[in-house]
């Protein structure tokens, strides 16, 4: 659900930054009516249009297709008397409380493990292989296997989510740590700093923002299997609220469901773009 | 007194066939600034690399106050061609991060690293960002870090190599006052002549791969203008520019050699 949006953002900036300044003067010279802001309002803006005007018209049936409306008015009841058993914010904290769990699980797992792994070939050696060996299986590709292991409880779910978010973070920290300058070091050491005080002093910081990324990629892709385990085995969740809402077939909570999903994913990059701005604001600029 | 001497020293990297550094012998005593001048990719950064413990030598011997030199230490500090700063520390965090290292109190190690700032010209500059310093500023701050750890010797890679030459001048200038005022062995490696001539008070010329020491040079201009005489009036003295004349016809005929 990230991954392509943080490539093209990476893409773009990139294209930017290689840009002489002319190009990047004929480039800013072709959006002189709006900023970049203005356009993406009038985008969306302009799908909301579309939505209202094709229900309103009765172009798709109300079941396909519901108006806003429909699902305005769900998102009140679904808030204030629930569906299936629990409010909108009983599924959200469902939602929110496993993936919570899980992304703690994983940071203060994964960055000891990339550490380790980037700073020592034994490490390297005995740990690469296994991360590479599950990481490019899809999550729900072993959910079955976890659910025969360990049931359909809270569990089970977590572990899927951790296992999702782990890879991205420990691979990017392990390829961060190996790629800090080596001046950088050498100058720690000139002014005398032990191995422990090099690790945490210089490497770890300079690795900071790389693993910061890896944090963000971990958690759209961690956001996007917890949804999927949810469809899967849960009595709460958004994934589980969506899924059975379309089993009876009420598209208007399917549709809510799917808003709220797509909202906290937005909230979540925000959240994490915001870290990064706050504590690494040398990133880029070191 | 301290005095870092180096005795027939080569290194010859396992996959080369030619070895890099070719017994080299110098010595850096307190009070000296030696300059080891060299054609571009002869092995200088090589030799200093050895010097601060960062690579071991193949062969011979590298002696600090007669102790063998094994590894990086505090007591040789390093000046980098690219300032090699830590961004998420300001001006004054990089400057005292040698004394936070060996957990000197925080007041303590802070006035330190102002006193230093002002002797690099940067005093006001302690909040400062490090991405929001100009080059020249940055090697500032380089060498006041380097100089807060009190090193015995101070080593110094190239150091002006990505300045302008307005700017490079201000820094040669401020290396001389602050080498008179702190008294410690220097050693600086450049491929720029002039500079060389300027600041040496012992030049080092070497030839290229393998690196063999082929002229030493006494010398005092760096002195002169310690002493109070203007750069302008030093570089344009008819003896600095007959030796700077002498050296590049030695470079140029060690890499004509060379070829």
């Amino acid at each position: 659900m990230f991954e392509p949006i943080l490539i093209a953002q990476l893409q773009e900036a990139e294209q930017v930054r290689s840009m002489r300044p002319a190009q990047v003067a004929a480039a800013s010279k072709s959006a002189v009516l709006l900023s970049p802001v203005q356009w993406s309002v009038l985008s969306l803006t302009s799908l909301l249009t579309l939505w209202w005007l094709v229900s309103w018209q009765g172009w798709v049936a109300p079941l396909f297709l519901p108006s806003p409306q429909a699902v305005l008015a769900k998102l009140w009841l679904v808030s204030n008397q629930g569906f299936m058993d629990a409010t909108l914010g009983q599924h959200l904290a469902a939602s929110l409380s496993r993936i919570g769990l899980a992304l703690l699980a994983a940071v203060l797992l994964a960055i000891p493990v990339g550490l380790a792994i980037g700073l020592s070939p034994i490490a390297r050696g005995l740990l690469d292989p296994l991360i590479e060996l599950y990481r490019p299986i899809p999550p729900l590709a072993y959910l079955p296997l976890i659910v025969i292991w360990f049931g359909i409880g809270e569990f089970s779910k977590v572990l899927l989510i951790y296992l999702a978010i782990f890879a991205p973070i420990a691979i990017a920290t392990a390829t961060a740590v190996r790629a800090v300058e080596p001046s950088r070091i050498q100058a720690a050491q000139s002014l005398g700093a032990t191995r422990v005080q090099l690790i945490s002093q210089v490497i770890f910081p300079s690795a900071l923002p790389d693993i910061l990324t890896g944090i963000r990629i971990g958690l759209g892709a961690g956001w996007s299997t917890l949804v999927a385990a949810e469809l899967v085995a849960a009595t709460r969740g958004l994934g589980f609220m969506v899924q059975s809402a379309a089993q009876f077939l009420v598209s208007d909570v399917v549709v809510l469901g799917i808003a709220v999903i797509a909202l906290v994913a937005f909230a979540l990059e925000l959240g994490l773009r915001y870290l990064q701005a706050r504590y690494v604001p040398w990133h880029g600029r070191g | 007194m301290s005095s870092l001497r180096l005795q027939q020293v080569s290194l010859r990297y396992e996959s080369a066939s030619v070895p890099v550094l070719d017994a080299i012998s110098l010595e850096v005593n307190a009070g000296e600034l030696v300059v080891a001048l060299g054609p571009s990719g002869c092995g200088k950064t090589s030799l200093l690399k050895l010097m601060a413990g960062f690579v071991a030598p193949s062969g011979g011997e590298i002696l600090l106050d007669g102790t063998p030199v094994r590894a990086p230490g505090a007591e040789r500090g390093v000046v980098f061609q690219d300032d090699a700063l830590l961004p998420w520390l300001d001006v004054l965090g990089n400057v005292a991060f040698g004394l936070k290292l060996r957990g000197v109190a925080r007041a303590e190690r802070e006035a330190r690293a102002r006193e230093l700032l002002q002797l690099v010209d940067l005093g006001g500059y302690e909040t400062q960002r490090i991405w929001a310093l100009s080059g020249g500023q940055r090697q500032r701050v380089g060498l006041a870090r380097a100089l807060t750890a009190d090193p015995r010797v101070l080593l110094l890679d190239e150091p002006f190599g990505a300045l302008d030459a307005l700017n490079r001048e201000q820094m040669q200038a401020l290396l001389l006052r602050v080498w008179q005022a702190s008294r410690k062995g220097v050693f600086l490696i450049t491929h720029d002549i002039e500079e060389a001539v300027f600041l040496a008070s012992e030049l080092v010329l070497l030839s290229s791969r393998p690196a063999r020491v082929v002229e030493r040079l006494k010398l005092d201009f760096g002195r002169r203008y310690a002493a109070g005489e203007a750069v302008r009036s030093i570089k344009s003295d008819p003896e600095f520019i007959r030796i700077r004349e002498q050296v590049l016809s030695r470079v140029l005929g060690a890499l004509a050699v060379a070829a």
